[in-house]
């Protein structure tokens, strides 16, 4: 670990001043990510400003909405009554991620920000254009077990690891964001990136820009919700494949859906062409298989992956069977 | 007969463990909490090559930087004394730290940092810069079989479970009716026992030295270092009070434990050393990633008629290791024409060490799965045709069994586990999304016993004091010690404090192996029974009906020596104290290993039932039972014993489902060394478990009737899941672990 300095700021304007004065600042959330990028070497930030102090902390309905600050924590957010009533895939999502220790450190903007667990990212031995541009990427070739299959780029293969992401970009929520140029709202799907030449961004935050709070739109989804994570042990491992499933059910009618997966890109992926497909369909497992066809174009392993090209539809097909309750 | 099967009510009885509350109060201190006066603190530098020599190594940033006290590489090292002498085989030694500039793996320790503090080392220890000449480096198993070669070992020990071996006539499979041909891969295992391996080094004086150290050992530690650093042995003193785990990594002394050695020599201060999870991953062993290729060939009717085995494993370039890879094979069934073939392949990789059921876990899994492959070929229930095949007699040694209860382990756990329920074609049992299967196997681990003494210090205030150098990594020794004294002296547990893990308490064995129980519990018996000839002869000069006393007869009760033979004497210990004019009374016992190996064949068992379900569309599997059966002879003490088999069930979990160490073949680093990223299983993942012992004597081991219980918990574990597995879904893994992707 570098030598680096520490200052808590009581505002999120000094901690925007803060964050302008030094490029290589970065903002202390909880901590569970960065710390550890920190120890392993992989990061090393000059400064880091304490925002723990900062009022990013209310759950709140706004109109048609809810605003959820980012520095709640993942235990306090996933157990909330209104975030279980309006927006229980969340919840879902979150208590899937991690582990109850961590949940409790671990902030809203701290996981949105959470960085890849490629191995190769985190030994700093290894080549990597995503922890030091230009040296290449170890895992194209190497171990690339929990690798992309989507949207990757010849310069970096590596996924988003979030669970909670997942179900934010199925949600349509968008994160605002304020800056040394004010504030602004950046829908989730265009909040992360895709690796292409510049595997080291990992979204579309400015440097200088901090995250306030998430907000997202109410919607008819919450009886029919799934978050279906696959792992190799039943807790405390990131996700294989993961699969967020919102339905709002009319008889046997698929009305709406959102439909996002997890483990399978640079950022969390909305499926749009399998919502396409199934909206205004009969729930059923035919149907679901079609849709994970649909859902699955385009995709590319790179070895240790490949049982992704499986495993990836497989999952749809279940967490659609789970959310709508059909079995056939 | 009926068998005297550990009931409820003997859980009730149990003692618990007796350090348990210190340590979940945190009042006990392990290794890396203990503190000293003026304490540094050393942190390791590695190699980023995995096969090469360093070309230079730029410690200059390191030395300025603040609160660093030195930097200690191949260039500056105070020096092995032991390295110097003549007759030294590099190829047959540990790895020498810092004694030339060669890299022979990934992560090898090439210099230390010590600070005044554990960030200013580490800090340190990231400023140190190596350049190499990289040599080709060979670390991928499969592809290197060419250069498998029968170890060393094997030569000087013919006889022996690594030397090749022909019982009746080789390959004899072939000509059976029924026959299973396959390869098995078990790869890398790494221990991580929770507490990471740490180490306190203090030089007392130039020729003194005090180790605070995790080890299996203390007593061994203490003769390996004082060979190393060429000191008399009663000039070095291993402290183990508590060891949070070890599995086996700690069964010898490992290079940063030299490190320390060498670093507190130089700053002539203590220093401490403690690995990182990172580091425990490459420099404290590991089950060695291991390919077999099994055959069995069966009549018809079941009977086996030839196995063939042969096992090829990972070591390092510059030792061998080897394990009974193959010993289950010879002995477990009633086969006549038996062949194996034992060969290591040296790699670019750290020496692997012994990991729980050592050797017998690598092998069970190929040999169980293979007489499960063999099942289904031959239509005849698993159960049933290892009870076809049941050996009434050691056909390895060609010796009677000390005692042998595996039809009952069979039975019961069958019972236990609803095997009724099992169909016996593969993949036809649904339960909603889940596909059902039960799998069996079996497990064995030799049991013996070696020498230890215990001293114990009787007070005149009734408590008893007892001491070995034994280490407790874990299983409960110093509370089945407790149980065995209480037992036999007729003090009650809470007046008994049995001390261990000093290298200047009496003699003890490592614990390793299973033998601790045996040995120092043989020890534990003789001291008592020393202690009440002792009191019975003070008796006898006070009253009669002492003379003939047979310590068996004499038991302590309350406050008074009693004599439950038909003199029914009575004497109160008080008096007897006065009498002797002592506060205390110090006595030792010994106990060692009787011609009893040349008559016997001694071995322990383990039965493993499983119930597991695999998820239709996911390939996730969760185990949802697991029956365990294990006759260890005797239970000494109930509930640690209870805790042993849980945890060897949940190791075996970890083993068949998850557990793999990922080398990249490409730079020969570890790729998954993290907790995060090395699967253990969590409490999720563990089902309902029911832990069951046959619990009859042994009669021809040691006075306690006991066998050895910490590695036979794990063997078979692992294949008795595969088979589960494969019971529900029709799919062999015979590549471990089970992950889901193998199975979608
Ligand atoms: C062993 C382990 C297992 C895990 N398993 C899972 C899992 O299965 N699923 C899962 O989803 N996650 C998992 N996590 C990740 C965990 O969810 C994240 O570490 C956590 O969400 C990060 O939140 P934090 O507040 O601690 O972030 P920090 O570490 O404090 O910050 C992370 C990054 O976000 C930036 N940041 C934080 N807050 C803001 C803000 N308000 N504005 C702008 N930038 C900000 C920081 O500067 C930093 O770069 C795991 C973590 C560990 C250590
Ligand atoms: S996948 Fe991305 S993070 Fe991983 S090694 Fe390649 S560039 Fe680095």
């Amino acid at each position: 670990m570098n030598n680096f300095q520490y200052t808590r700021v009581k505002s999120p304007a000094t901690a925007i001043t803060e964050l302008s004065k030094n490029p290589a600042a970065k903002l202390l959330a909880g901590g569970t990510n960065l710390i550890d990028l920190m120890k392993y070497g992989v990061m090393s930030p000059d400064k880091l400003v304490d925002i723990n102090r900062l009022e990013f902390s209310d759950i709140k309905r706004g109109q048609g909405t809810l605003h959820i600050g980012s520095m709640v924590r993942n235990s306090v957010a996933a157990a909330d009554a209104t975030v279980l009533e309006y927006q229980p895939l969340l919840s879902q999502a979150m208590l899937a991620g991690a582990s109850a220790q961590l949940r409790n450190k671990a902030s809203m903007g701290g996981n949105l920000l959470q960085r890849t667990r490629c191995p190769y990212f985190y030994d700093i031995t290894a080549d990597c254009n995503k922890r030091a541009p230009g040296t290449g990427c170890s895992a194209l070739e190497g171990f690339n077990r929990m690798h992309a299959i989507f949207g990757a780029s010849s310069s970096c293969i590596a996924v988003n690891p979030s669970d909670m992401n997942v179900a934010l970009v199925a949600l349509d929520a968008v994160v605002q964001v304020s800056g040394p140029k004010g504030n602004r709202s950046i829908m989730m799907a265009d909040f992360h990136r895709l690796p292409g030449t510049h595997p080291e961004l990992d979204s579309t935050l400015d440097k200088k820009e901090i995250i306030t709070g998430i907000v997202i739109p109410d919607n008819a989804f919450a009886k029919h919700t799934t978050y279906l994570k696959v792992r190799d042990r039943a807790s405390y491992a990131f996700a294989l494949i993961s699969v967020a499933a919102a339905l709002e059910m009319d008889g046997s009618t698929i009305k709406d859906l959102r439909l996002a997966m997890g483990g399978v890109a640079h950022k969390p992926w909305r499926l749009t062409e399998a919502e396409n497909f199934l909206k205004g369909k009969t729930a059923s497992v035919a149907n679901f298989k079609l849709a994970a066809e649909l859902a699955m174009k385009g995709a590319k392993s790179y070895g240790h992956n490949d049982f992704k090209l499986k495993l990836a539809p497989n999952s749809i097909i279940q967490a659609l069977k789970t959310a709508s309750g059909v079995k056939a | 007969m009926a068998k005297k099967y550990l009931d409820n009510a003997d859980m009730a009885r149990a003692i618990s463990r007796v350090d348990g509350r210190a340590k979940v109060m945190g009042a006990a201190k392990y290794a890396a909490e203990v503190q000293l006066p003026d304490l540094t603190y050393a942190v390791l530098v590695e190699s980023s090559i995995g096969q090469g020599t360093i070309t230079s190594l730029d410690t200059k940033k390191a030395e300025w930087a603040p609160g660093v006290i030195s930097v200690i590489s191949h260039l500056n090292t105070p020096g092995v004394p032991e390295y110097k002498l003549e007759n030294q085989d590099v190829i047959q030694k540990q790895l020498r730290v810092f004694d030339d500039a060669n890299i022979y793996f990934n992560g090898q320790p090439i210099a230390v940092v010590i600070a005044d503090t554990l960030e200013r080392a580490q800090y340190g220890a990231s400023l140190v810069k190596a350049t190499y000449k990289k040599e080709n480096h060979l670390t991928n198993l499969e592809s290197n079989l060419s250069r498998a070669a029968v170890p060393k070992k094997a030569k000087a020990d013919p006889k022996g479970f690594t030397s090749d071996f022909i019982r009746g006539k080789a390959g004899a499979y072939k000509d059976a009716a029924v026959q299973v041909e396959e390869e098995y891969i078990q790869p890398s295992e790494v221990h991580h026992p929770m507490e990471l391996h740490s180490i306190i080094a203090n030089w007392e004086a130039a020729d003194k030295l005090t180790l605070v150290d995790k080890t299996q050992g203390s007593q061994q530690t203490a003769a390996s270092i004082s060979k190393s650093f060429q000191l008399p042995v009663e000039n070095v003193k291993v402290l183990a009070t508590y060891v949070g785990g070890a599995f086996g990594s700690a069964l010898r002394v490992w290079p940063h434990e030299i490190v320390a050695i060498l670093a507190a020599k130089k700053v002539q201060k203590p220093v401490k050393l403690v690995l990182s999870r990172n580091q425990m991953s490459y420099m404290v062993g590991y089950r060695p990633h291991t390919l077999q290729k099994v055959a069995l060939g069966a009549s018809k009717d079941g009977k086996l008629v030839g196995i063939s085995h042969e096992s090829y494993g990972k070591t390092s370039m510059y030792e061998e290791f080897t394990e009974n890879v193959l010993q289950m094979t010879r002995m477990m069934y009633d086969v006549p024409n038996i062949d194996t073939k034992y060969r290591i392949v040296p790699l670019n990789v750290s020496t692997p060490a012994p990991m729980r059921g050592p050797g017998e876990a690598t092998g069970s899994f190929a040999l169980e799965c293979a007489m499960d492959e063999l099942s289904y070929k031959l239509n005849i229930d698993p159960v049933e045709l290892r009870l076809i095949n049941y050996a009434a007699e050691d056909p390895d040694k060609k010796m009677a069994w000390s005692s042998n209860y595996l039809k009952e382990c069979y039975r019961l756990g069958a019972e236990k586990i609803g095997w009724n329920k099992r169909k016996a074609e593969a993949g036809t049992v649904q339960d909603g999304e889940w596909k059902v299967g039960y799998g069996v196997a079996t497990g064995t681990f030799g049991a013996f016993r070696s020498a230890a003494t215990v001293k114990a210090t009787y007070k005149a205030d009734g408590s008893l004091l007892l001491q070995s150098a034994i280490a407790d990594i874990g299983p409960g020794t110093a509370t089945a010690m407790t149980a065995i004294a209480a037992e036999n002296l007729g003090i009650p547990p809470e007046k008994i404090v049995f001390q261990l893990g000093n290298s200047t308490f009496p003699k003890a064995p490592m614990q390793g192996g299973s033998n601790s129980l045996a040995t120092v519990g043989s020890a534990t018996v003789a001291v008592c029974t020393n202690l009440k000839v002792e009191l019975a002869k003070l008796a006898a000069q006070q009253k009669s009906g002492w003379n003939n006393a047979v310590p068996d007869h004499v038991k302590i009760s309350g406050a008074d020596l009693v004599n439950s033979d038909e003199t029914s004497a009575k004497v109160s210990l008080a008096s007897l104290f006065s009498q002797s004019g002592q506060l205390e009374m110090v006595i030792s016992g010994s106990a060692a290993q009787g011609d009893e190996k040349n008559k016997y064949s001694f071995y322990s068992y383990s039965v493993h039932f499983i119930e597991a379900h695999v998820h239709e569309l996911t390939g996730v599997v969760r185990i949802k039972n697991a029956v365990s059966v294990v006759d260890c002879g005797t239970v000494v003490s109930p509930k640690t014993a209870r805790s042993q088999l849980m945890g060897g069930i949940v190791g075996g979990i970890g083993m068949a489902l998850m557990e793999e160490a990922v080398i990249d073949d490409r730079t020969g680093r570890t790729v998954n060394a993290s907790f995060g990223d090395y699967h253990v299983p969590v409490n999720a993942d563990i089902p309902q478990m029911e832990m069951l012992f046959v619990n009859e004597r042994d009669e021809h081991l040691n006075p306690m009737g006991s066998k050895g219980l910490g590695e036979v918990v794990i063997i078979g574990v692992a294949p008795a899941v595969a088979n589960a597995v494969y019971n529900a879904t029709g799919i062999r893994v015979r590549h471990l672990p089970i992950t889901p992707d193998k199975l979608i």
